[in-house]
C-alpha cells in the first residue's frame, strides 16, 4: 500500500539552528531517502519551500479569491513529503519513526485513498 | 500521611495484576476483569476519602470489583447457574492475604493460541493496567490497531477457553520460553545488541523489568527466567552511562563506568550464578554471561574476547540468529582484524533479514573502515543512519562517518605523496 509521510515541522527551529547543524539536518535525510531506496519502498519525495512562498487560491462566491500565505496559520508548516509503498500500516509507522522529521516536528502518516476497481 | 488518590495509585501499581489475575482466573474474562476493577478503583476514589482508607485495600478492592463483575455475569447468563457462581466468586469474608495468580495470567498471555505478537502488549496491559496508546507507541502501532488487537487476544482467551494454570512439568520449559520471550519483546523491541545502540527510546524498561522480576519470583527454579531478570538489569544498569552531558549517544566501550548502577550490577551477578546452579543453559543466561563479560572487561581492563566468542558461538548454536551471527563477526575483528570479520559479515548477510537493520549497516561501515575500504564504509553509515531512530545515535552515526571521510582523505594524499 502507497502511503503519504506528511512531514509538519517549525520553519522558526529550522532557522535557529547554526549552518554546522543545517548541513547535519539534511545529511540525515539524504541518508534516510538512501535508506528508503535500499529497502526498494521509495516512490518518491520532495522538500517544500517556506510557507512565506505560499499562495492560497479558491472561489468564493463565484469569484477567485488568491491570498498571500498558507492555508492554515500553523506552528508546525508542512515542510516536505516522502511517498512510500509498504505492505501495511505497522511498516509505514516502522519507517516514519526513522525519518529525521520525527525527532524535530511531526510525521502524519496517510494512506493514498484506493480507488476501487469496478 | 497519605490521601486516598495517593493510595489508590499505589495499590494500582502494586496489586493491579495481581487483582485482574485472581478476577480472570476463574472468569477467564481478561477485559470483564479489568472493567470490573477500574469501577472498583473509580469507587474507591470516590468513597476512600469520606469514609476513610479500608484497613486492607486490596481485599476491599477485590470484593467490589467481584461484586461488579457478578453483576455484569448475571446480566450475560440468566438463571440458576448465577447463585453458584455467587457462591464459588465472593467467599464467606474477604481473605486478608490475596492469592498470586499472576503466573497463571502470565501463562494465559502467552499461550501458544495467542499470536505471539501481542503477547508483550497483553501482558503490559493485563498485568500492569497499562493503556492500549502507550503500549501502542512502544510498538510502533497506531493506537486504534493495538485496542482492536488486545481486545481480540482478551476475548479469544474467553472464547477458546484458554486456561489459567500452570502447565504440565512435561510442557512447562516451551510455556515458559514463550512468557519470557513476551518479556523480553517488552524491554527490547530494537534491542538486541551489547554492542551497538543499547537505550534510547525505549519507554518501557522498567515495565519489562517489573515483569521479569514477577516471573523470576514465581519461577525460582527456572534459571532461565533468573537470566533474563538478569540480562535485563545489566542492560539498565548502564543506562545512565549512555548519553554524556551534551545528551550524545555513548558507545559501551567509551563509557564512564563509574556511572554504571553497581546495586543492579550486582544484583545481575548474583541472579547469574543462581542461574547457573541450576544447569539449565539457554539463550538469556548466555545473553546475560555476555553483558557480564562485557561488564567485567570495560572494569578490570582485561580483554577476554576469547571468552566473548565462545559465548557468541554457544548463542548461535542455540538460536542460529544472524543478530548473534553478525556480533559474533564484530567480535572476530577485535581477535584477527577487519579483513576476517568482513568475510564472516559477508557470510551472514547474504539472504538475511539484516539488510534493514541499523546494526548491521553501523558494524559493516566500522569494518570497512578499519579495512580503509572507505567508499564503501561511507554507503554503509550512510544506510545505518537513514535506518536509525533515535537522533543522538543518528548523529553519533554522523561524526563516525565524517571521521571515516577525513581518514579518507589523509589516506589518499599520503597516496598520491608516494606516488
Amino acid at each position: 500500500m502507497e502511503y503519504l509521510l506528511l512531514l509538519h515541522a517549525s520553519e522558526n527551529g529550522w532557522s535557529q539552528l547554526t549552518p554546522e547543524q543545517q548541513q547535519q539536518g539534511v545529511a540525515a535525510y539524504t541518508a534516510y531517502t538512501e535508506a528508503l531506496k535500499q529497502a526498494g519502498i521509495y516512490k518518491g519525495s520532495n522538500r517544500l519551500a517556506s510557507v512565506s512562498d505560499a499562495t492560497t487560491v479558491r472561489l468564493a462566491n463565484g469569484k477567485t479569491q488568491v491570498l498571500d500565505g498558507p492555508y492554515a496559520d500553523l506552528k508546525e508548516q508542512l515542510a516536505g513529503y516522502y511517498l512510500i509503498d509498504v505492505a501495511d500500516l505497522d511498516s509505514a509507522i516502522s519507517w516514519a519513526s526513522r525519518c529525521p522529521g520525527a525527532s524535530h516536528g511531526t510525521i502524519e502518516v496517510r494512506p493514498i485513498y484506493q480507488y476501487s476497481r469496478s | 500521611m497519605s490521601t486516598a488518590h495517593e493510595l489508590v495509585e499505589m495499590v494500582a501499581r502494586r496489586s493491579y495484576g495481581k487483582l485482574v489475575a485472581l478476577i480472570a482466573a476463574r472468569t477467564r474474562d481478561v477485559s470483564g476483569a479489568e472493567d470490573a476493577l477500574a469501577d472498583a478503583f473509580a469507587i474507591a476514589l470516590a468513597e476512600w476519602p469520606a469514609s476513610g482508607l479500608p484497613a486492607n485495600p486490596e481485599a476491599w478492592l477485590l470484593t467490589v470489583a467481584r461484586r461488579r463483575s457478578i453483576n455484569v455475569e448475571r446480566h450475560r447468563q440468566r438463571g440458576e447457574a448465577v447463585a453458584d457462581e455467587l457462591q464459588r466468586l465472593l467467599p464467606e469474608s474477604p481473605p486478608s492475604g490475596i492469592p498470586d495468580e499472576r503466573l497463571a495470567l502470565l501463562f494465559a498471555c502467552a499461550h501458544p493460541a495467542i499470536d505471539s505478537s501481542i503477547r508483550a502488549p497483553l501482558m503490559l496491559q493485563a498485568v500492569l493496567g497499562l493503556d492500549a496508546a502507550r503500549i501502542a507507541s512502544a510498538f510502533l502501532v497506531s493506537p486504534a490497531a493495538m485496542s482492536q488487537r488486545l481486545v481480540r487476544a482478551k476475548s479469544k482467551i474467553r472464547e477458546a477457553g484458554i486456561p489459567f494454570r500452570i502447565p504440565e512439568p512435561e510442557e512447562l520449559p516451551a510455556r515458559v520460553g514463550a512468557v519470557l520471550d513476551a518479556i523480553y519483546a517488552a524491554f527490547a523491541e530494537s534491542w538486541l545488541d551489547p554492542n551497538s545502540s543499547d537505550g534510547g527510546l525505549r519507554d518501557l524498561t522498567s515495565e519489562a523489568i517489573f515483569l521479569a522480576r514477577v516471573a523470576a519470583d514465581l519461577l525460582p527454579e527456572e534459571a532461565e527466567a533468573l537470566g533474563l531478570l538478569a540480562l535485563m538489569l545489566y542492560s539498565e544498569a548502564r543506562h545512565p552511562a549512555r548519553r554524556n552531558g551534551r545528551g550524545e549517544y555513548v558507545p559501551l566501550d567509551e563509557q564512564n563506568a563509574s556511572l554504571w548502577n553497581r546495586e543492579m550490577i550486582q544484583e545481575a551477578e548474583a541472579l547469574l550464578w543462581r542461574a547457573s546452579k541450576l544447569s539449565t543453559v539457554g539463550r538469556y543466561q548466555l545473553e546475560a554471561a555476555l553483558q557480564s563479560a562485557h561488564v567485567s572487561r570495560l572494569l578490570s581492563g582485561n580483554e577476554n574476547w576469547e571468552a566473548i566468542l565462545s559465548l557468541y558461538d554457544a548463542l548461535f548454536a542455540l538460536t542460529g540468529s544472524p543478530v548473534v551471527a553478525l556480533n559474533r563477526a564484530v567480535t572476530l575483528a577485535r581477535l584477527h582484524g577487519p579483513a576476517i570479520a568482513l568475510a564472516a559479515v559477508d557470510e551472514i548477510a547474504s539472504g538475511s533479514p539484516l539488510e534493514q537493520y541499523q546494526p548491521y549497516w553501523a558494524a559493516r561501515a566500522d569494518l570497512l573502515a578499519k579495512a580503509e575500504r572507505y567508499a564503501e564504509a561511507h554507503h554503509a553509515y550512510e544506510l545505518a543512519i537513514g535506518l536509525e531512530r533515535d537522533p543522538a545515535v543518528r548523529e553519533f552515526l554522523q561524526r563516525k562517518q565524517q571521521f571515516s571521510a577525513k581518514n579518507a582523505e589523509n589516506s589518499s594524499v599520503l597516496g598520491t605523496d608516494r606516488e
